[in-house]
């Protein structure tokens, strides 16, 4: 049982990491968004395994259900025909290599030198724990947060509007 | 053998420098927005996994936050886009130099 348990996290990691790859290595952008879709599928069943299971579902509603939506929304009301080769994007690849290695090797210096604790007690289903929180104790950020959303639509919608020359 | 938290960790760190390079390297205006959404999955991840392990969950309503703000950013980011579609007929970041000298 446990073999298997294993098993499907390593899929799921391979399969988060490679999707992964695919949406930024990918020369066709219709081929990112979607393969930026496996990424979230494989974020979120990793939130299963570390027993956030609302936030597993929230990352699929969210992130599959709005954001990928909207973002391929905006791959085909941008790309045209002759626009979905991207091209060359070469000129900086070597010297972004510089800061990408530096930023991973310190990464995973920090990872390999720090102790970590990871032996695992037990959790409770968080659905319960997370709505009190979030009326209780976290209640002012949380209207925040629905402000901000506000906002960012009737931006978005300001912004995203066709005005006419004159009327802008 | 249970996934340590260093797994964890080490698969985020993997995913935010995929997004690292995604936002360095390309071009197109959409790929660097999907890069950042890498990068703030990496971020979530390691929230996540921090919970967990702690095990306190507050981290996850700080996930959740960070949610909200991606959904927010997407929609003004991809507002932007399209705008600047219609004016330039590109999304090639490096056309889009107005406020650049």
């Amino acid at each position: 049982m446990e073999i298997l348990q294993n098993i499907v996290f390593v899929f799921f990691v391979l399969l988060t990491v490679i999707s992964a790859g695919v949406v930024v290595f990918h020369k066709r952008i219709i081929y990112s968004a979607f393969a930026l879709l496996f990424t979230f599928f494989g974020v979120a069943a990793l939130y299963v395994y570390l027993a956030a299971d609302f936030l597993a579902a929230s990352q699929v509603l969210i992130y599959v259900g709005g954001i990928l939506t909207l973002i391929i929304f905006g791959v085909f009301l941008t790309a045209k025909i002759t626009t979905l080769e991207i091209p060359d994007e070469t000129h900086q690849r070597y010297i972004a290599l510089i800061p990408v290695a530096l930023l991973g090797v310190g990464l995973f210096w920090m990872i390999f030198s720090a102790p970590w604790d990871s032996t695992l007690r037990s959790v409770e289903p968080t659905t319960k724990p997370l709505g009190k929180l979030l009326l209780t104790e976290y209640l002012v950020p949380f209207e925040v947060a629905s402000m901000l959303l506000l906002a960012a639509l009737i931006g978005a919608m300001r912004l995203a509007r066709f005005y006419k020359k004159e009327e802008v | 053998m249970k996934p340590t938290l260093e797994m964890y960790l080490i698969l985020s760190a993997v995913l935010f420098t995929i997004g690292v390079t995604g936002v360095l390297t390309r071009r197109n205006a959409l790929i660097i927005f999907m890069s950042v959404e890498l990068m703030l999955n990496a971020a979530n991840l390691t929230l996540v996994a921090y919970s967990r392990f702690l095990p306190d969950i507050s981290g996850q309503i700080f996930v959740f936050f960070v949610m909200a703000v991606a959904a927010a950013e997407v929609a003004v980011g991809l507002a932007i886009i399209v705008a600047i579609f219609r004016q330039k007929e590109s999304v090639d970041i490096d056309k889009v130099n107005l406020m650049k000298w």
